[in-house]
């Protein structure tokens, strides 16, 4: 009778308006943030695993930088420059007409440069570890390096892409202090999961906190658990 | 008639060898490239494949300049139409046996081509299977496929049978000599067994110290 009436006041509870924007928020984010991750981490990592230049053990400290700093302190260098006291900032609002501070467009920014290395350097570790002679095979059978990239490369390196995949949208659903530096906490735009569990914490509100979590560990542990089993069977097949 | 002067400094672990050489492949024949381990041979072949530059020289292909230092010519390997077989095969471990063929293609060219090798080469059976699932002759009867389609000017094997048992290099021996009869293409063949040279070979140049001897 207990677990009857307590499972009521939970569902209850979740079917109230306010329950669902924040966990539909991180969703939103952390899809939005993997896209295009995924999209600009690709070449990142493929220029620091092959390119030439010297440039790129600099350019590799900067993207592990998220690994080491704490997140509020990039949170708050977000916050500097892209803030409207900041020239960047202003360029932004006058070209694009967009304040990036607490707004779900500066959530994204600060998402992707947060979770950079965990796309990056899954991808590049690959790349640098496929024989070169792939490659070279693919040159001297007249391809081009964008063919060779899309043919060869990136197909062999896919159980990479997906650890990178799943880390990074893993990874933007977990985080707190950079989101609440850069995006505060304003229902319906910023405040995400990871912030509505610390508000429900701070008002002594333990049953939507606990709601929240369950909610976030129910949809993300079987997509992890599914990604990681695709991942090991696409290992096994190469 | 594939004419070549190069020269390239290499640095090895037996010390470092100056290579100073100067070889004339005869069309539709295959020459054999000798030398101990280490001489450079490799060098050579990733040089007129376009892989590794060389100091300085210069690399004619049936009067289509691929290299010239003086020049400041250097063909990109995607144009120069040369096939390279790899000792370790290198096949596209992603692509089905017909994949890696298909993909080797010329644009433009008639696909029938790859049909018409996987019947050559007895891989007709094989070609839906990945390369993970082939043995180590059947994976370098596919490479040497896969060079062969593109119909190459030149074709360069590095030491393709060197890793393979005897009952499997005495039949892609066959195969090899049987596809060259046929199609009359211009090889250079990097070996060390002696009874492979004889067997396959029209030419010998010996690779010492650098140099070519006779």
């Amino acid at each position: 009778m207990v677990i009857y009436f307590s499972i009521e006041r939970s569902v209850k509870s979740m079917m109230d308006t306010d329950f669902w924007p924040p966990l539909l928020l991180s969703f939103r984010l952390a899809a939005s943030a993997t896209v295009l991750l995924l999209a600009l981490g690709t070449p990142l990592a493929y220029w620091l695993a092959l390119g030439k230049s010297r440039l790129r053990p600099l350019v590799h400290a900067v993207v592990s930088l998220p690994l080491v700093l704490p997140p509020t302190v990039l949170g708050f260098y977000l916050l500097l420059s892209l803030g409207p006291a900041s020239h960047l900032g202003r360029w932004i609002e006058s070209a694009f007409g967009a304040r990036l501070v607490f707004s779900f467009g500066g959530l994204v920014i600060g998402s992707v440069i947060y979770s950079l290395p965990f796309m990056v350097h899954p991808i590049e570790a690959a790349l640098a570890a496929l024989p070169t002679s792939l490659a070279e095979a693919s040159c001297i059978l007249g391809k081009s390096r964008w063919e060779t990239f899309w043919c060869v490369q990136l197909p062999n390196i896919r159980p990479a892409v997906l650890a990178g995949v799943v880390l990074s949208f893993a990874h933007t659903i977990g985080e707190f202090g950079l989101v609440l530096m850069i995006g505060g906490a304003i229902p319906g735009r910023t405040r995400v999961a990871s912030i509505a569990v610390f508000n429900a914490v701070e008002a002594m509100d333990y049953g939507t906190a606990k709601r929240y979590a369950l909610v976030l560990l129910a949809v993300t542990f079987p997509v992890l658990a599914a990604l990681e089993l695709y991942r090991r069977r696409s290992t096994q097949a190469f | 008639m594939i004419e070549a002067r190069l020269q390239k400094q290499l640095h090895g672990a037996e010390g470092d060898i100056a290579l100073d050489l100067t070889l004339r492949l005869e069309p539709g024949r295959i020459t054999t490239l000798l030398g101990r381990s280490g001489a450079g041979k490799t060098t050579v072949l990733r040089m007129l494949a376009g892989l590794t530059r060389p100091d300085s020289g210069r690399i004619v292909a049936d009067r289509t300049v691929w290299f010239d230092s003086r020049e400041g010519i250097d063909a990109p390997s995607q144009s120069r139409r040369v096939g390279l077989v790899f000792q370790d095969f290198n096949l596209f471990p992603n692509m089905t046996v017909e994949g890696n063929l298909r993909f080797a293609l010329r644009p433009g060219q008639d696909s029938r081509a790859v049909a018409e090798l996987l019947e050559t080469t007895k891989l007709s059976r094989l070609a839906k299977r990945h390369p993970a699932m082939l043995s180590g002759g059947q994976k370098q009867r596919v490479a040497l496929a896969r060079a062969l389609v593109p119909e190459p000017r030149l074709l360069l094997l590095d030491e393709p049978l060197s890793a393979l048992d005897e009952e499997a290099r005495v039949e892609l021996q066959e195969e090899l000599l049987r596809l060259h009869e046929r199609r009359g293409f211009t090889a250079l063949l990097v070996s060390h067994d002696r009874a492979e040279i004889s067997k396959m070979s029209t030419a010998v140049l010996t690779l010492r110290d650098g140099r070519l001897v006779p």
